[in-house]
């Protein structure tokens, strides 16, 4: 059993803020007696009221605006926006349409899982500040990344018109839909892809995972057809499954004293819950493709991942399951004849959800009879995993007291850059202190 | 042999924004390790964990100012650089929380937050060049990764970085995009907004919206009223100026005209 450190006085550790994760923010953790008397991770981004401000606003802006909440995934606030508009507006997009919004999405998984995945956090893992210390030592490693990263982009820029912030999207649709060949001719990257996916997936799953696991409630999305990333209802490992509209029966956020960011939490159970790669795969698993199951179980993973920091491996999977999944609705688009659903303004209430890469991002708008915002609710993956987060640090910092302080620094870190919490969607500053008294 | 030349050091900091501008450094996939390679990254926090202390030959700041400790922290920021950039119509103009400057920020706070007393943040959301002298301005929502390049390889050069501050309209017509305004009546701000982004907007068959700020001399009148001409009311010119770059002077004095 690990035994704290016995110190004579208090002794701060401090540091000013968390690398490598999408914005800032800050953990406090005060030790006595070898127990944790208080643990707050901190989100101090400053807001940026997005929910007030699109008061008034068309519903035809919101997509575009809520996009700027986040730059590494635009599409999640884009589409889920525009699903909950259309859903306010009695509008549904089909067939080829709906196609290309789960091509583009794959696009944002491959390129925010492998910004994540290889240079945020396989850092961690070989003991290095970052990607340009593992590209000193291993260039083909870093380049192989880079460019599975720009695949990703391109997709984007190809249906989006750019890879951050796309312009093409719109409620009921798109502006313009892509030619044919412009589409075939990501071919063959995306054939790379699916090789570099899983020789990427192969080298991460050599690393060394620290031992750790929670039995976690996993909230994800599940589709009956697909392994869901546009819709689907909301499901739990623990046996919930509603429809989008019961979302704010069984969730909610709250604001607490010490952050910026709202507090996700579960109304029945443990309030803290997980979203993200782990709770999708762990809900999802079934629907994965045969390489993707395979390529896992080589990489040591079984059905159910409890383990925080193989989300990097799962991220890996995904990444493969994406390129896969790109590719097959690639070579089976046919331009459509209208770039988008007719939507005409009226009065109504929508809900939209979609898989963000770090987890389910949920939209609720309700519009006045011009088709005005009259109330937005915008519930992102971050504030709902900002429990499971403090709770997974009270965890780490309890099994390693004997740690150094800057080993423990460290290691709480790499905890926290397991989620890479989209703090922009919130926060800045993150400084790290533990005090042991 | 000759001593190895000191790299310039560079540094990359954040105030209120999405994080989208320093990615598109992180997005010059091709170039990124090349660009790196001929830098010393002293501050960095979305790429790496390493950190040395300033002075910096150049700081690239993303975001907007809208809190008290932003404010000081950029002051400090600036004393530590030698080359200050904004980058992204944050940094530049406010960006989009800058919309909150066109009303009362507490009813913001009490909108979105359950204990408004736990919030701090400025009545206004306002680009650097507020608080101290920028060197360069590097406009977008997000930029251009390929400004960005030319920015970085003029600034560690000394050369000037050729960046046009002419229209989106000639950035259309050099590159053969039909113009979506006249033949599609589309409502488009390319006339009024600055050249840069690769038309992105036209290309798609939608109308520009400003997401790089006024162009330089930019005739917002004579636009709105072409505006009018295609069927838009006040309230919907107002709101087409009150986006990414609202609190820029030409298109917060033209929606303020509209209200």
């Amino acid at each position: 059993m690990n035994k704290p450190k016995a110190p004579a006085k208090t002794r701060t550790l401090k540091v000013d803020a968390l690398a490598r994760v999408e914005g800032e923010g800050a953990l406090y953790v005060r030790v006595k007696g070898g127990e944790i008397q208080d643990i707050k991770f901190r989100i101090f981004e400053p807001p940026r009221f997005f929910e007030a401000f699109l008061r008034g606003r068309m519903y035809s802006d919101v997509p575009d605006i809520t996009a700027r909440i986040c730059g590494i995934c635009p599409m999640a606030y884009i589409m889920g926006a525009s699903q909950a508009m259309e859903d306010a507006l009695g509008v549904t997009v089909t067939g080829p349409l709906r196609d290309l919004r789960r091509i583009s999405y794959c696009g944002e998984w491959i390129e925010s899982h492998v910004l994540h995945a290889a240079m945020l956090h396989a850092p961690d893992f070989l003991g290095l500040d970052d990607a340009i210390q593992i590209a000193a030592k291993n260039p083909a490693l870093v380049e192989k990344a880079l460019r599975l990263k720009k695949l990703g982009n391109s997709l984007l820029e190809v249906i989006g018109g750019r890879s951050i912030h796309p312009v093409n999207l719109k409620v009921g649709g798109f502006w313009g839909t892509p030619r044919k060949e412009k589409l075939r001719a990501l071919i063959p990257e995306l054939e790379w892809g699916i090789q570099a996916s899983i020789e990427l997936t192969q080298a991460f799953a050599g690393f060394d995972f620290p031992d750790f696991e929670y039995d976690y409630t996993c909230v994800s999305l599940r589709h009956p057809d697909e392994y869901a990333i546009c819709e689907g209802r909301i499901v739990s490992n623990r046996g919930l499954d509603i429809p989008l509209t019961q979302f704010f029966d069984h969730f909610d956020e709250e604001h607490v004293r010490h952050s910026n960011a709202l507090h996700g939490f579960a109304k029945e159970g443990p309030a803290n819950y997980l979203v993200g790669p782990n709770a999708r795969y762990n809900n999802n698993y079934s629907q994965l493709s045969a390489l993707a199951k395979r390529t896992a179980k080589e990489a040591g993973l079984g059905k159910v991942c409890n383990n925080p920091y193989q989300s990097l491996l799962i991220r890996m999977i995904e990444t493969l399951y994406a390129c896969e999944e790109a590719l097959r609705l690639v070579k089976a688009y046919e331009e459509p004849d209208a770039s988008c659903v007719q939507v005409t303004a009226k009065k109504g209430v929508g809900y939209g959800c979609t898989e963000a890469p770090r987890g389910i991002c949920f939209h609720h708008y309700r519009l006045d009879r011009e088709g005005r915002v009259e109330l937005a609710r915008i519930v992102p993956p971050t504030a709902q995993n900002q429990k499971q987060i403090e709770e997974d640090l009270r965890h780490v910092v309890a099994h390693n007291l004997d740690m150094p302080d800057d080993k423990l620094t460290l290691r709480c870190e790499q905890t926290i850059r397991n989620y890479d919490p989209c703090i922009s969607c919130a926060t800045h500053f993150l400084k790290l202190t533990v005090e042991r008294e | 042999m000759a001593p190895a030349r000191k790299k310039p050091r560079l540094a990359v900091w954040k105030f209120s924004s999405c994080d989208g501008c320093q990615l598109s450094l992180l997005d010059c996939e091709d170039e990124l390790l090349a660009v790196l390679g001929e830098v010393e990254i002293g501050y960095f926090l979305e790429a790496t964990r390493a950190r040395i202390a300033g002075p910096y030959d150049v700081s690239l700041v993303e975001g907007s100012v809208t809190t008290p400790e932003e404010v000081e922290r950029i002051v400090h920021i600036r004393k530590q650089s030698r080359v200050l950039i904004t980058i992204g119509a944050c940094a530049t103009a406010g960006g989009i929380q800058a919309l909150r400057n066109f009303k009362d920020v507490t009813s913001f706070i009490h909108a979105v937050y359950a204990h408004p007393e736990y919030i701090e943040t400025l009545s206004h959301a306002s680009p650097i060049q507020d608080f101290v002298p920028v060197d360069f301005e590097l406009r977008g929502c997000p930029i251009s990764k390929e400004q960005l390049l030319e920015l970085l390889n003029a600034t560690l050069n000394g050369r000037k970085p050729n960046v046009p501050t002419y229209s989106q309209c000639i950035e259309c017509k050099r590159q053969g995009t039909v113009c979506v305004m006249v033949s599609q009546g589309q409502p488009c701000l390319g006339p009024v907004t600055q050249a840069g982004c690769g038309n992105v907007c036209p290309s798609c068959e939608r109308g520009c919206f400003g997401c790089f700020g006024p162009k330089e001399t930019p005739n917002t009148a004579s636009l709105s009223k072409q505006l009018a001409a295609h069927g838009m009311g006040k309230r919907q010119i107002k709101h087409f100026y009150r986006g990414f770059t609202a609190n820029a002077e030409a298109f917060r004095r033209e929606s303020e005209a509209h209200e």
